[in-house]
């Protein structure tokens, strides 16, 4: 990225000015891409009622497994209900799930990580022990084992895919911590009496917020693809549920005959899991210049 | 050197207690307890404290853990509610097939990913960077059981209708699932591969790029070294460090993976054993997979690690 030199000299006038990351954000054309996706994905999600041209629970016998038509933009499912609408609710499905199980990651994840980081010694040990053991199975089977002895449903599944993601931010924001905690302005808030919770809460978190971010961004890719993929197990949500995951399981026996039944919930995951992790990577970019190639 | 990989060993063993006490406790985590799983709803309470004690459910938990290490040590896995045999068994036909599928794959997208990687590197905002770099991104963003349906269809169904329409007319170009041939492997290896190839190829190129920055790059250059040597002997040497770290890595969740690309191809590995077991609730399988393929896990980590002491003389041993 080249930097761009000030060409302006005159008195800065107190105009409004998109902080230095924004800018550099805006600059990134893939990031920006991914941000669309995102925000149509969000948008999907919170209007999905509003916008389905049907309703995606009514099924009709006779257009089962139809391909697209005028009426069926996308065709119809196993048993003809509508493809469009049934997508447009499977984002629903898919940012609700991606932002509770992240949202559990982040709140465990972060808190094991401070207390770790900023106590150090035993706690420490202790911490970092639990982690290591939750990094030893590979995380796609650690969701599959917890779902498979709690039993199947889309609450189990959020909780397994949120368990899963402990382990990235407490590693992210113990080092984070590990450092912060010797500087300057800790000591200094310290030696003005400020207890431990103050200076967690408003010297240490401020701090690491940023890396929590993108952090936050690409992990809403891994939980998204993750809750396809115990759907796509049968470990997710019921059966009639329009789960992206769920609709590849159903239209996985009719490959042959009807392609489009897996064809477009597929898509739709890779679309949005591809705009997370692109909004991810420019959010890195854009935030620790540092890392930039 | 042998010091190291002692300690190494050692600082593994609490993990696998950890991992092997996940996996124990896991059965408790079932609604209603592990003798009801085990009996069935329906069972009286006399049979279900029989099943109690015949488990050692009544004893103490430490003393449970304990037992239940001692038989693992004799590799003794449970029996299998669904069809008798001893877990082991089956994990022993299976395991061999799934590490089959990891291999291969494995090879064919290192090879893959570290060449697109190391070319994107050399030619840093070209067209072959810039669009090999989106794919990678996509390749990763796929589904690895959507991207197997997708060849599915591909090789199955719109490839045959394509030959047989300009005049070849032909079945099922590639078998859609089973085992036992080459060709059987094809799908599932490209599945598998081209995701991973996707991370080696950006990892590649992210630390080729920090290599060829390096000074030591430079001296080669200016002494003459030809381009080509520079790149794969020079360069690429000591940027095998994170590459090496990553494909071992990727070896252990194509383990995990197996559970999604055997389940799409019908490839009867340890990932379709466990699948196939969930719902059966046929709990010592579930348990004994998850040990299996999880010890597998920290197995490669701890060989990645001694072999990474070993590519960098840098690190200390001790």
């Amino acid at each position: 990225m080249t930097a761009s030199i000030p060409t302006d000299f005159t008195a800065p006038k107190k105009t409004f000015k998109l902080p230095t990351s924004v800018r550099r954000l805006i600059r990134n054309p893939l990031a920006m891409f991914g941000l669309f996706i995102v925000l149509t994905f969000i948008f999907v999600g919170i209007f999905a009622e509003q916008i389905s041209p049907h309703d995606y629970d009514l099924s009709n016998l006779s257009m089962a497994r139809k391909g697209p038509s005028a009426t069926y933009v996308l065709g119809n499912d196993e048993i003809g209900r509508d493809m469009l609408s049934r997508l447009f609710h499977g984002a629903r499905i898919s940012l609700t799930l991606g932002v509770i199980s992240v949202g559990i990651g982040l709140i465990v994840g972060v808190f094991m990580g401070v207390v770790a980081g900023y106590f150090g010694g035993v706690v420490d040990l202790i911490v970092m022990g639990i982690i290591d053991i939750m990094l030893a199975f590979p995380s796609i089977l650690l969701a599959i084992m917890f779902v498979a002895f709690l039993g199947g449903s889309l609450q189990n599944a959020m909780i397994a895919i949120g368990v899963l993601s402990i382990p990235v931010y407490t590693r992210l924001v113990r080092s984070s911590t590990l450092s912060i905690k010797e500087e300057l302005f800790v000591e200094a808030a310290r030696a003005l009496g400020a207890n431990h919770v103050t200076i967690v809460l408003r010297h240490i978190l401020p701090n690491v917020f940023a890396p929590i971010i993108v952090q936050s961004t690409l992990q809403m890719a891994v939980a998204i693809q993750a809750a396809a993929a115990l759907g796509f197990l049968g470990l997710g949500a019921p059966p009639d549920v329009p789960e992206w995951g769920n609709m590849l399981q159903k239209g996985r026996n009719f490959i042959f005959s009807a392609p489009h039944i897996v064809l477009y919930p597929g898509l739709a995951t890779m679309l949005v899991v591809f705009g997370f992790s692109l909004l991810g990577d420019g959010l890195r970019d854009a935030l620790d210049p540092r890392l930039n190639r | 050197m042998t010091k190291f990989i002692v300690r190494r060993l050692l600082l593994a063993i609490p993990t696998l207690l950890g991992v092997s006490f996940l996996v124990f406790a896991s059965i408790r985590l079932v609604p209603g307890g592990p003798a009801i799983a085990l009996a069935g709803e329906l069972a009286t309470p006399e049979i279900i404290e029989q099943v109690n004690r015949e488990l050692g459910l009544d004893q103490p938990l430490l003393i449970q853990y304990v037992n239940y290490l001692g038989r693992m040590l004799r590799f003794d896995l449970g029996r299998s509610i669904r069809s008798g045999l001893p877990v082991i068994e089956e994990i022993q036909t299976r395991l061999p097939r799934t590490l089959l599928l990891a291999v291969v794959s494995l090879t064919v997208s290192s090879v893959l990913g570290i060449t697109i990687g190391v070319t994107a590197a050399t030619r840093p905002n070209s067209l072959f960077d810039g669009g090999s770099m989106i794919f990678a991104l996509l390749g990763v963003s796929m589904p690895i059981f959507w991207s197997g349906l997708m060849l599915m269809i591909f090789f199955a169904v719109l490839l045959p209708q394509w030959l047989t329409s300009i005049g070849f007319p032909t079945g099922p170009i590639l078998p859609p699932t089973g085992s036992g041939t080459w060709q059987h492997l094809v799908m599932p290896v490209t599945a598998l591969a081209a995701n991973s190839m996707a991370i080696q190829a950006r990892m590649t190129r992210a630390t080729m790029l920090e290599v060829l920055r390096q000074d030591y790059i430079r001296t080669a250059r200016a002494k003459g070294q030809k381009e080509r040597i520079v790149v794969y002997v020079h360069a690429l040497r000591n940027a095998m460090l994170p590459i090496v770290t990553i494909i071992g890595l990727q070896f252990g969740t194509l383990l995990g993976g197996a559970v999604l690309t055997e389940t799409v191809f019908s490839w009867p590995g340890i990932g379709r054993l466990l699948v196939d077991t969930i719902g059966f609730r046929d709990y010592p399988v579930i348990q004994g997979t998850v040990l299996t393929i999880s010890v597998g896990f920290v197995l490669t980590n701890l060989f990645v690690d001694i072999l990474y002491a070993y590519l960098d003389p840098r690190i200390k041993y001790s």
